[in-house]
Formats: C-alpha cells, sequence, structure tokens
C-alpha cells in the first residue's frame, strides 16, 4: 500500500444531514435577530451623528460643536471623576467585605451576603431617592455632610457605590473562592505572618478578580443614569447629558454624539476585562483545595464590625425608601398610609405602568431564556459552519459592550426611520421586549454557555449515533439537565427587566409606560414619595420573583435532579 | 498495509487523510476490517488512532480518502446515516434517566411498540448483568458498572459496527483487567465487528484478534497480537509494544553483526547491507541468555543493578570486555530472568555474566535517518 501514497485520495466533502441544516437555520436565525436588534442600530446611530437635523451629511460638525461647548465636554471630566472615585471606594470595601464573608470566621454569612445583593433588586433611580430623604434639603441626617449639598457628585458617588456594590462584590466573592488552601498551608509552614501571607498569597491570587471588578464596576457607573438623574443637580455627566439632549433639547444629532462618546469607555472597558477574563482560566487547578478559615478573634470581630456598618448601610437605605414611600407627607406628617400608591392620581405614573413592567419582564423572561439557551446550544454544540458559530459568538458578546441610553437611542433611529419596515414595532411593547432581551443578552448567554460547556462533550455523538435527532436530546437531555442555568437565566432577565430604564426611556409609548419610567417621571415632577412607592413595589415584585426561583430550583432539582445524589 | 487481496472485508478504509489546519493528524491511512473481528488500534496519545475511530464514525470525517462499511460507501455520511454503536471514554450516559432509560434511549425513537423495548432493554440488562440497577440514575452506579451501561446503550440497536474509545481508560486497574475479559466475551457472543483505540499495550494484546500499532498519523504495523510482539516491524513497534533493548551494531562479512565487540550470526536478516555500516540490533530483555561459566558464548557484561519486580528480575548489564566496547552511548541494556533462574544463577549486583543474543530472537534494523 505504500505506493498508493503516490495516489491522490478523492477529497470528502462531508454530507450536511437534514439536523445540520435546521441547526444552522436556527442559528442564523438568532444571528440575524442580533444584527437587527443591535448592529444595525448601533450604525444608525454612528451614522445619525455624522448628520444634522434635515438628514444631510455634515461629517464631523457635530462633534466639533460637542468639543467646542464646554458645558458638553467637562461632562466628560465629570464622568471620569465619579466612575473613577466609586471605582476605588467600592472595589475596596467590597474587596474586604468578601474578604470577611471567605476567609473569617464571622457569624450571619449568609445573611450579609443577601443584604449586600439588595441593591440588585432596584432600579438605581431608588437609592439616589432614598439618598435625597436622608440628605436632601429636608433629610433627616442632612448636617452629616456638613453643609455641603446632596445633589452633585456627592450624591453621585453615593447612590452609585450603592448600586454597583452587588455587582463588584459578587465579583470578588468568585474570585476569592477560587483560592487554594494548599498555599496558604505552605505560607504557614514557612512562618509567614498573617499580614505577609495576605500580601504574597491573598492579594496575587484575586488580582484577576480585583481587575475585572474594577472594569465591571467602571462601565456600570459611567452608563447608569437613574442616580445622576435624581441627585444629579446641576452635575453634567454623560448618560445624563444624552437624555437631556434628547429628550429635553429634542437635538438628537448631539445625542447621538454623546452615545458616540459614552460607548468608547464602555467598550474599552469592555474589551479589558474579556482579556483579564481570559488570563484568569488557567489560575486554578483541579486539585485546588478549598480554603477554610481559621478563627482569630481580633481580625474576626473587627471584620464582623464592618460588615455590620456596611449591611446596616444597606438597610437604611431601602428602609429610608420604603418608610418615605408610606409616609404621609414628608417631613410634616409621618403618619403611614397608602396614599403615594395610588399611581393613578399621580403625574406621570399609574398603575398600567406597574402591569405594563410585569408583562414586559415575563415576555422577556419567556422569550429571552428560549433564544438565549438555543443560541448558546448551537454555539457550543454544533459541529461544522464554523464561520456561523463565530460569527454568533461574538455577535452575543456586543450588548455587554453598549450602555442601555445608547442602545435605546439606536432603537429609537433605526426603528423610526420613516424607510424601516420594522417600524411598526415602534412605541409597542415587541420592541421594548426586543430592546431588553438584547440589552441583557451577554450575561445570559455566558451563564447559558457555562452551563453547556460541563455537559458531556459526546452526548450529541451518542445520540447520533443511536439515530435519535439533536432536537429530542436537546429537549429530553440538555434542557433538563441544564435547568438550574436555564431557572437563573430566566429570573436575571425578569428582575433586570423590572429595574431597567435606561434603555427602554426613550422606547416608551404612553400605552407601554413602565414602572421603572414611572419612577423617573413621577420623581422629575416633583411626586417624590410615589416614586419611592413605585421603586418599592418593583423591589418587592423582584424579591417575590427571586423567592419563588428559589422554590422552583429546589423543586426542581428534588424533583427531577434526583440523579445529582449520590 | 492493507490486506488487498481480501475482498470481503466489512469495513474498508482507502488511503484517509485528515487534516486540522496545518496539522495532518491521519497520512494515508487504509485498512481492512473482517466481520466479527476485534481490532485495536494502539499508539501513543497523538497518533491518530482516536482521528481514525471519529472518521470511521463520522464524527470527524477526514479530508480525504474512503470509508465503505458492508459494501456502501460512507466516506461521506454524517453519524446518524452509519450503521455503528459507539462507547466514549467518558460514558457519555445521560445523567438525568435511570439505566433502562439510558439503554432504551434509541430504542423509542424507532417506533418500537413499548412492549418490544421492554423485552430488548431486559435481555440487554441481562446480557451485561445490570439487572439489579435498572432503576438507579447512572452517577449511583460504579465506574465499571457506568461502562456496562453505556455497552449496552450502545448495542441495543444492533449496529453492525461497534466502537470503543478508550472504554476503560477511566477505570480502576482490578475493575479495568476484569473488565477487558467481559467485553471480549461479549464480543465473541454476539460477534459484532469491534474496533477499540487504546493506549494500552496490555489491553490489546489481551483483547484484539489483529492489533493495528499507529505513530504519527501513519499505521507502523498491523498484526495478531503474537505476531506484533514476536515480529515488529519497526524499531517504534518494538519499543512500544513490550520492554526492547537497542543496542548499536556493526555489520561485518559473512552475515554477522558486532555488538559489543562480539560477532552474532544474523543470516539474512542482513541482505541488503554491506559489511560497515551501522544497524541498531533489537532484542527483548527476556530473550537474553545467560549463563555463569566463563569463556562461552555471548558478551562478557557486570550487572549493575537488579530490580525486583514480581515474578522475574531485571537486571541491568554493562560490557566488561577489554577494548572499552560498548552497546552504545546512552544505552540500558536489560535482562529479565525469572525468579528461578535468577536464583539458580544466584544473580547479584556486581557479577560478571555471559550474556548471549541468540540470533533467532535478535531483528536488524537501520538506523533511523540513516543508510
Amino acid at each position: 500500500m505504500r505506493d498508493a501514497a503516490v495516489v491522490e485520495a478523492p477529497r470528502i466533502t462531508p454530507k450536511v444531514s437534514s439536523e445540520d441544516w435546521i441547526m444552522r437555520a436556527v442559528l442564523v436565525g438568532i444571528a440575524l435577530y442580533l444584527t437587527v436588534s443591535i448592529l444595525l442600530p448601533l450604525y444608525a446611530l454612528l451614522s445619525k451623528s455624522f448628520k444634522n437635523a434635515d438628514g444631510l451629511f455634515v461629517g464631523l460638525a457635530n462633534y466639533v460643536s460637542f468639543f467646542s461647548t464646554p458645558a458638553l465636554f467637562w461632562s466628560i471630566e465629570n464622568s471620569l471623576t465619579v466612575t473613577l472615585l466609586c471605582c476605588v471606594i467600592v472595589v475596596t470595601l467590597a474587596f474586604i467585605y468578601a474578604y470577611a464573608l471567605t476567609r473569617t470566621c464571622i457569624p450571619f454569612k449568609s445573611l450579609f451576603k443577601g443584604v449586600a445583593l439588595l441593591p440588585i433588586l432596584m432600579p438605581s433611580l431608588l437609592p439616589a431617592i432614598a439618598l435625597v430623604y436622608l440628605f436632601g434639603n429636608q433629610g433627616i441626617i442632612k448636617d452629616w455632610l456638613f453643609g455641603y449639598e446632596i445633589y452633585g457628585p456627592i450624591g453621585i458617588v453615593m447612590g452609585e457605590c450603592f448600586y454597583v456594590f452587588p455587582h463588584v462584590l459578587t465579583i470578588m466573592l468568585i474570585a476569592m473562592a477560587n483560592s487554594d488552601a494548599r498555599l496558604y498551608e505552605a505560607s504557614d509552614a514557612l512562618g509567614a505572618s498573617r499580614i505577609k501571607t495576605f500580601f504574597t498569597v491573598t492579594l496575587p491570587s484575586v488580582r484577576y478578580g480585583l481587575v475585572s471588578a474594577f472594569f465591571v464596576c467602571f462601565t456600570l457607573v459611567i452608563t447608569d443614569f437613574g442616580v445622576p438623574k435624581v441627585v444629579g443637580g446641576k452635575y453634567n455627566v454623560l448618560a445624563t447629558d444624552i437624555y437631556k439632549q434628547v429628550v429635553g433639547r429634542q437635538d438628537f444629532e448631539m445625542g447621538a454624539v454623546v452615545s458616540m462618546v459614552l460607548l468608547l469607555p464602555a467598550l474599552f472597558a469592555f474589551a479589558a476585562d474579556r482579556i483579564v477574563q481570559r488570563r484568569q482560566v488557567a489560575l486554578l487547578s483541579a486539585r485546588a483545595v478549598p480554603y477554610q478559615p481559621k478563627k482569630n478573634r481580633a481580625v474576626d470581630m473587627t471584620m464582623l464590625a464592618f460588615c455590620c456598618l456596611i449591611g446596616l448601610i444597606m438597610v437604611s437605605i431601602l428602609g429610608m425608601a420604603c418608610f418615605a414611600s408610606f409616609a404621609k407627607f414628608w417631613p410634616y406628617d409621618l403618619t403611614l398610609s397608602l396614599k403615594h400608591y395610588n399611581f393613578d392620581l399621580m403625574d406621570g405614573g399609574s398603575w398600567n405602568a406597574y402591569w405594563n413592567s410585569i408583562e414586559l419582564a415575563a415576555w422577556t423572561a419567556v422569550i429571552g431564556t428560549a433564544m438565549v439557551f438555543t443560541g448558546a446550544y448551537l454555539v457550543e454544540k454544533s459541529k461544522g459552519f464554523h464561520s456561523g458559530r463565530t460569527a454568533m459568538q461574538l455577535l452575543c458578546m456586543i450588548p455587554m459592550a453598549v450602555p442601555g441610553l445608547v442602545l435605546g437611542l439606536a432603537y429609537v433611529f433605526f426603528f423610526n426611520a420613516p424607510n424601516n419596515p420594522l417600524g411598526f414595532l415602534y412605541h409597542t411593547m415587541p420592541i421594548l421586549v426586543i430592546c431588553t432581551v438584547t440589552h441583557f443578552y451577554t450575561v445570559a448567554h455566558l451563564t447559558a454557555a457555562t452551563a453547556l460547556k460541563q455537559l458531556d462533550g459526546e452526548f450529541e455523538s451518542v445520540s447520533q449515533s443511536l439515530k435519535v435527532p439533536f432536537y429530542k436530546t436537546f429537549f429530553r437531555i440538555t434542557v433538563p439537565v441544564c435547568m438550574p442555568a436555564i431557572l437563573d437565566i430566566s429570573m436575571y432577565l425578569f428582575v433586570n427587566a423590572m429595574t431597567t430604564v435606561s434603555a427602554v426611556v426613550f422606547l416608551y409609548s404612553p400605552d407601554t409606560a413602565l414602572a421603572s419610567v414611572a419612577i423617573l417621571n413621577m420623581d422629575d415632577a416633583g411626586d417624590v414619595a410615589p416614586a419611592a412607592a413605585m421603586g418599592m413595589m418593583i423591589v418587592g415584585t423582584a424579591a417575590a420573583v427571586r423567592l419563588v426561583h428559589a422554590g422552583l430550583t429546589r423543586g426542581i432539582l428534588a424533583r427531577t435532579q434526583a440523579w445529582r445524589k449520590r | 498495509m492493507a490486506n488487498d487481496n481480501n475482498g470481503e472485508a466489512y469495513l474498508r478504509v482507502r488511503n484517509l487523510t485528515k487534516k486540522f489546519g496545518e496539522f495532518t493528524a491521519l497520512k494515508n491511512v487504509s485498512l481492512d476490517v473482517s466481520e466479527g473481528e476485534f481490532v485495536c488500534f494502539l499508539g501513543p496519545s497523538g497518533c491518530g488512532k482516536t482521528t481514525l475511530l471519529r472518521a470511521i464514525a463520522g464524527l470527524d470525517i477526514q479530508t480525504m480518502g474512503t470509508v465503505e462499511q458492508a459494501g456502501r460507501d460512507i466516506s461521506a455520511l454524517p453519524p446518524n446515516e452509519r450503521d455503528f454503536g459507539i462507547v466514549f471514554q467518558s460514558y457519555a450516559l445521560f445523567p438525568n434517566l435511570s439505566v433502562t432509560r439510558n439503554i432504551g434511549y434509541g430504542l423509542e425513537n424507532r417506533n418500537m411498540p413499548k412492549a418490544d423495548i421492554a423485552a430488548r432493554v431486559s435481555d440487554l440488562l441481562d446480557l451485561v448483568g445490570l439487572r439489579d440497577h435498572a432503576k438507579k440514575y447512572p452517577s449511583q452506579l460504579s465506574g465499571g458498572q457506568q461502562q456496562r451501561v453505556a455497552l449496552a446503550r450502545a448495542l441495543a440497536t444492533s449496529p453492525g459496527l461497534l466502537l470503543l474509545d478508550e472504554p476503560l481508560s477511566a477505570l480502576d486497574a482490578k475493575v479495568r483487567v476484569h473488565l477487558r475479559h467481559e467485553i471480549k466475551e461479549l464480543q465473541e457472543k454476539i460477534g459484532i465487528t469491534t474496533i477499540m483505540v487504546t493506549h494500552d499495550q496490555e489491553e490489546a494484546l489481551a483483547m484484539a484478534d489483529r492489533i493495528v500499532v499507529m505513530n504519527h498519523g501513519v499505521i507502523e504495523q498491523v498484526g495478531s497480537p503474537e505476531d506484533i510482539y514476536a515480529d515488529p516491524a519497526s524499531p517504534f513497534v518494538a519499543d512500544f509494544i513490550g520492554t526492547t533493548n537497542f543496542v548499536d551494531g556493526e555489520v561485518q562479512a559473512g552475515g554477522r553483526v558486532s555488538v559489543a565487540g562480539v560477532a552474532i550470526d544474523c543470516g539474512a536478516a542482513l541482505d541488503g547491507l554491506n559489511p560497515g555500516d551501522m544497524v541498531t540490533v533489537c532484542i527483548r530483555p527476556e530473550d537474553v541468555q545467560v549463563s555463569t561459566e566463563g569463556g562461552g558464548a555471548g558478551i562478557p557484561v557486570t550487572i549493575t543493578d537488579v530490580e525486583f519486580l514480581g515474578s522475574f528480575h531485571r537486571c541491568h548489564v554493562t560490557p566488561v570486555n577489554g577494548a572499552g566496547q560498548t552497546f552504545g552511548t546512552d544505552i540500558d541494556f536489560m535482562i529479565d530472568l525469572s525468579a528461578n533462574r535468577a536464583r539458580d544463577l544466584g544473580i547479584r549486583e556486581g557479577m560478571a555474566v555471559q550474556a548471549a543474543l541468540p540470533p533467532e530472537f535478535v531483528r536488524i534494523y537501520r538506523p533511523v535517518g540513516g543508510g
């Protein structure tokens, strides 16, 4: 047979089975959805920033006018100042908090963790409103600011710190959990002091987590719109500028320019974070031993005091908002009443808005979860079609880099364009669902992809050899086995759809007003207490959903995941 | 390498080449497998054995070359249009389905009456001896039991070809030995054509009707376990299967090769070589004959180290003859002696003995890369 080496064997083109075609078609479908829901709108935004109000191409004229208007470009400096300040404060606090929760023997760890995660349940407008009640002109502890005003950078930094704390803490907790006890034992055996161990073992092992936390914090703060909207006062930041240009001055072109300016740092932080995370992968070996903290009275007590302080701040901000929503007439009549919950009587709010929010959240959770999980499954498990899968993977990552306000404004330009055949979606519930699913697509996709990666890679091969179509295996094996992750994704989408303001603020119509937007509008109209009340409705709903999710997860684990137990 | 004259081969692989980008994992591989045969693909990791198996299964279709099964050209077909059952190293059992449902998974999709499925699954449970575990989930089973579920699932649809991808490598040593007998017995009972991929030579020697030794994407040798062990076609095979001493030799006139200054008769093995050519001389440690009478045939050596390995002793030796002769640079020459023989000879470190290389056990190879 050696002679046969000379003969050129026929090249084989694998036959694409009907199943492969189905998979590819669905994959292309989802990729098309993402193209229409993120790429094309971003393009519309970009081109808008180069046009004047009449739609004529004016080159960089809008940018020139942006950079020659001090009031506008100072916002860049303002944004960066408060953002960097928040990053330093939050990353430090969250690091200590995470250290206390993972490396010391303080009691009530799960309670402290739960309390720190409270801000996830609320739109960022709510803590800002609570700050107004605490430190505003009629605030109960306004003296604590030594005569400084809450409206401005102080308020923004305080509000943002509260709002992003749980996100940063989550990253820190994961980074801390990834530490290898054997390193600590080695350090102990070599006689290193606790301080030395901290600097030679603890810090280096979480450095990627720290960097990642920093970038996430940066992105969240610089793109957040709720806090500066409520307590920003005259201190302009990029996020509020977009809103003011578009909603206040109807200057869409300048809104587009500011959006592009805001997109840059967000993109940069996103790219930097991805690079750092890619490096983190190899950090932990499979043989690592989890770290078990040892008792140390002095450290434990200090950490307990610290956690109590942070926990107290968390609870008091939420408690303040809650109390304000029930107080009859702050600060003169503090008897409790439900009158602020009568949203139908308020300017800019209605119970309808709340039910719309529920509807949006439900649709987002159902459609979003189905689409995200199917998309992630096809990216991870389909065979061949590399170009399609790579393109899809890239598309899935884009939404994370795009701030909500930018996305919302991009939708205005894209879907409201007179020649867009999809224009009928504008001002409807579907466009809100599309926008919200897309806005939160990336994190949901990563959750799904992580869960899918943990499945045996040969399930699909086995079912092919048994001639069982892939979709049967998908529904009978993949979905049930990944059910906990699927529930996580749907809860994530539901809660975020309830709390998000930034993207949808440009897209709602009178018929599709949303609870989170109602907070904004009532606050604008001076109905601060009803705004707080609506915020509490969202917190209550989100908390209830989390409870249901916890119950469901436990129930499903007990019923369908009996196999997990030995 | 394939036996082309065999027109009745069940599986015919012809000129298979598989490229992953720039890397060529399989180079022009051809092979025939007869019906009912148990063939092992054996080789070090990265030799292309799993790639070949996956090409036969259609899981990673080859870049060039053809595969025929039962006279049908399946070269380009996706796995679900081929006819095989497969067991993976990880078993890939469905964790949320019971043993019964796992085994019946492939049957439930074939419009088979429920009763027939139950009967077939029941037969298979008996076949692999898991009747008592039918209702358990995979995570509640031991590794060996999981392996048998995977086997039963692969056999459930009565495929024409059974593919086993390192099916035993995730198991404990004892369970492995036990299961390899069981699999071999099962295979003989059903008579299914089977291809198993393994990197464990012992496994291949014990189970296979024929072994396909692979290295760097090509087939080095195909043959029965006895052939491959006794008559390796290349230094690679000699080294990979069992243990072999490789020593330097120089061809002399009259069909002789000089090793460490001592000439050995090699006869026809030296055809095509000229006196003065350097060759590699191979002999297995257990084939070296040791005697203690000085002046006898063989190379005078000193025993530098004795390893006790249970049923036999392994002696490491160096030549002692006057001219500073060696077996070659950095060569560790080993001699295996049964416990009895070692006792009879009174083997101990530092002892001088005669090591004879019987011509019938010596193989001569041209040095790699040399003339």
